[in-house]
């Protein structure tokens, strides 16, 4: 066991996957000398040279494009995203080739890249430093989106992310970056591609995923003292969604409640809650409630505690579901 | 307009194809000191010098109009460095330094015309002191209580643009509208102000040149012969790439690719860049824009004060740079050769720390947007999905609060 903040997780997890493959190559603005702005690649173009890690020019239509035509020729290319709002001028590489290419060369083309991007608010940024895009990922057929919310799912995620033949958009939350937890390097991790249990309980299913599942198991703890006993489960994975475990969760509860920062029209919470009362329809004892930012762009941040979904609007939700 | 051939630098022929890094590196500063193709004004020294070219349109600066030029950028350091504290007490969330710029930005700034229409990016304080705005109106954006407090209308200066490079091609399509409208190559009879004829100026950074965007707004600009100004302050960093990450060959010099002229300019001689973007919007007003200007300068504090240049950059570098400090240089003018005395300096310095004050007095009062801020205006014409959210959240305040205390919390247009 080891403790680990999520950044440094991360930059282990990117160590560990640059040793074992050669073809590995970490690209980005400002990810070499300085090691990111968030220092989750600090060390490894020290480490690995300026042929693996590349301070690129200041371009992310750059950055993702080329790291297709590196995928075509054999690499495995990482890209950093500085931050969520400014992966836009890249969405055009990303939605048109990125996701395409195996479909379109009938699976003779692989696209084993890594989007990284830090993602969420809370930081007290300025303007697009705080923005939850992954609805518009997750709604891009031949994308995976992968969402991480604790250290020891970072460094096995961002591992397995770059062992996937298929292109990972991999949201990280900003605001957990510096919060530690114990990691267990020698354990088998889940698949990347799994939901997972955080914490098990009977009364009702709280499901959230990056930086609002630490909120979720607050609220948890919060709900014990009044008696009830909230299973938690931690999405991971946004596209393909592993609904097995919630599922299998409401069925027993029949109450759901998704949390999430993003805006909730048209995401993968509305997502969640469509395939949930397909499946759960005669288990539930109440409607779905989502609990997400508003359909507003991200506020100025002297109003972002408005704006994020905290403990006491999810437990708003809580006590609404068990009142139905 | 310059040769895009005539790149190469005073070192030896380049060996192979591919030039080296030491190549590539004299080439970008090869116009740094002391070369023809750098206008200058005012040397470092603080001696007027001059330039057959651009001489004339500074021609009109006497003592009393650089004293001016002094007096802006003294203020604008001076809210720049208040700000910075300001940050380091927890009253800013961030702050975007702008010191070492004062020159590049006081100089393009009052050069232009109330009629012009300018697109900044986030370091543009000085500019948006000539534009009119209050420094204090600056503050929202990095307290965190608003995306920026001016009219972009009413100023002509619009929003700062954080996603870099975008501004560039919103830029060459307000001044595409200005042709289309017919206000560039009207003639200026006598008694007229030549108000009638308008030009855009664009910031963007050294490290921007690399975005689809600039080059998209290059073209567009070119193609539709808008009369844009692009003003690029080559500050030498895109927060740790210098910028050699971002070209091989000196910035200006891209302009002759798109087929419009590109000059490279002192950044540090405020009489330069006033010259020089003075020339450049009389191209565009006359229809002969647009035109690329870089100023080259140097970004003498961190890229914002989350940054630490310790970790990528020399001292050694930044004490080179002292030397061309932008202010020093009129000061030292204003002393020997317009015999301004110390009475004006303390003057200056008093009003600056005055305006200092007043900044921090009003940062510190700022009052915290009411909860429902992020509903209004979302929509021109409202949507009933916002609506919606605005009264169910409102609502759930209210289960909080003691009865009523949350009317009048805003509204639409808070
Ligand atoms: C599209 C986009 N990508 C990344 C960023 C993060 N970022 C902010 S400033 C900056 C460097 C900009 O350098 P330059 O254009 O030289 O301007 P300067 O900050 O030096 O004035 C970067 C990478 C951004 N704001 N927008
Ligand atoms: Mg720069």
């Amino acid at each position: 066991m080891t403790v680990l903040t999520m950044a440094k997780a991360l930059n282990d997890g990117l160590r560990a996957a640059m040793e074992r493959d050669p073809k590995v190559l970490v690209m980005g603005e400002d990810v070499g000398k300085l090691g990111g702005v968030f220092r989750v690649t600090d060390g490894l173009q020290k480490d690995f040279g300026e042929q693996r890690v590349l301070d690129t020019p200041l371009a992310e239509s750059g950055i993702i494009g080329t790291a297709v035509g590196l995928a075509i020729r054999g690499f495995r290319p990482v890209c950093e995203i500085q931050f969520d709002g400014f992966v836009f001028p890249g969405f055009d590489q990303i939605v048109s080739q990125l996701a395409k290419l195996h479909f379109r060369s009938q699976g003779k083309v692989r696209m084993p890249v890594v989007v990284r991007i830090p993602f969420g608010g809370g930081i007290g940024a300025v303007e697009h430093h705080s923005e939850s895009p992954e609805s518009l990922f997750a709604h891009v057929a031949g994308l995976k989106v992968v969402a991480c919310s604790n250290p020891a799912d970072a460094y096995w995620m961002i591992q397995q992310a770059i062992d996937c033949d298929d292109p990972v958009i991999f949201f990280e939350p900003k605001r957990r970056y510096w919060e530690k937890a114990e990691v267990d390097l020698d354990a088998a991790p889940p698949p990347l591609f799994a939901s997972r249990v955080a914490r098990a309980g009977s009364t009702l299913t709280l499901a959230g995923y990056g930086p609002v599942l630490r909120t979720c198991l607050e609220a948890a703890t919060a709900a014990e003292a009044d008696g009830h006993d909230i299973e938690v489960i931690d999405l991971r994975a946004l596209s393909p969604l592993d609904l097995g475990p919630v599922i299998e969760s409401v069925r027993r509860t029949g109450r759901l409640v998704v949390v999430s920062e993003a805006p909730s029209e048209a995401s993968v919470t509305a997502e969640v809650a469509a395939r949930v009362q397909e499946q759960c329809f005669h288990s539930l004892e109440a409607p779905v409630i989502r609990v997400t930012g508003f359909d507003t762009p991200y506020p100025p941040s002297k109003c972002e505690e408005d704006y994020l979904p905290d403990l006491d609007r999810v437990l708003d939700a809580v006590d609404r579901s068990l009142a139905w | 307009m310059s040769d895009p051939h005539d790149w190469a630098p005073s070192v030896p022929a380049v060996p192979d194809k591919r030039p080296s890094r030491e190549h590539v590196l004299a080439a970008l500063k090869a116009t740094d000191e002391g070369d023809p193709n750098l206008v200058q004004l005012l040397t470092p020294e603080g001696e007027r010098v001059s330039d057959p070219r651009f001489d004339h349109f500074a021609g009109d600066v006497d003592s009393a109009a650089l004293q001016e030029l002094y007096r802006d950028m003294v203020l604008v350091r001076r809210f720049d460095r208040e700000a910075n504290a300001l940050q380091r007490q927890g009253q800013l969330g961030i702050w975007v330094p702008l010191l070492g710029q004062e020159a590049a930005q006081i100089g393009a700034g009052r050069a232009m015309q109330p009629q012009d229409m300018v697109f900044p990016s986030y370091r543009e304080h000085g500019v948006a002191w000539t534009r009119g705005i209050d420094p204090t109106e600056l503050l929202g954006i990095f307290r965190g209580t608003d995306h920026g407090g001016w009219d972009p209308l009413a100023t002509r200066f619009h929003l700062y643009t954080i996603v870099i490079g975008n501004q560039c091609l919103n830029a060459t399509g307000y001044a595409m509208g200005q042709r289309f409208e017919g206000r560039v190559g009207n003639a200026v009879g006598a008694g007229d102000d030549g108000s009638m004829n308008e030009a855009t100026v664009c910031f963007f950074g050294d490290g921007a040149t690399s975005q689809g965007d600039v080059h998209e707004g290059f073209v567009w600009a070119a193609v539709y012969d808008a009369p844009v100004v692009f003003y690029c302050q080559n500050n030498q960093w895109a927060i740790s790439e210098p910028t050699e990450r971002q070209s091989r060959v000196p910035l200006y010099k891209r302009a002759a690719g798109y087929g419009f002229p590109g000059v490279r300019v002192d950044g540090n001689d405020v009489l330069a860049c006033l010259a020089v973007t003075r020339w450049a919007l009389e191209e565009c007003r006359t229809g002969n824009g647009p035109v690329l200007v870089e100023a080259f300068t140097y970004r003498m504090d961190a890229h914002t004060t989350s940054d630490d240049p310790s970790r990528y950059r020399l001292a050694d570098e930044l004490e080179l740079w002292k030397l061309k400090d932008p202010i020093e240089r009129v000061r030292v003018n204003l002393v020997r050769e317009h015999a301004v005395g110390q009475e004006f300096f303390a003057d200056v310095q008093a009003e600056s720390d005055a305006l200092a004050a007043r900044f921090r007095e009003h940062c510190l009062q700022m009052p915290p947007p009411a909860p429902d801020r992020m509903f209004a205006n979302v929509y021109a014409e409202g949507s009933p999905t916002i609506d919606a959210q605005r009264a169910e959240y409102l609502a759930y305040l209210e289960s909080f609060e003691p009865e009523g205390s949350l009317a009048g919390a805003g509204g639409e247009g808070v």
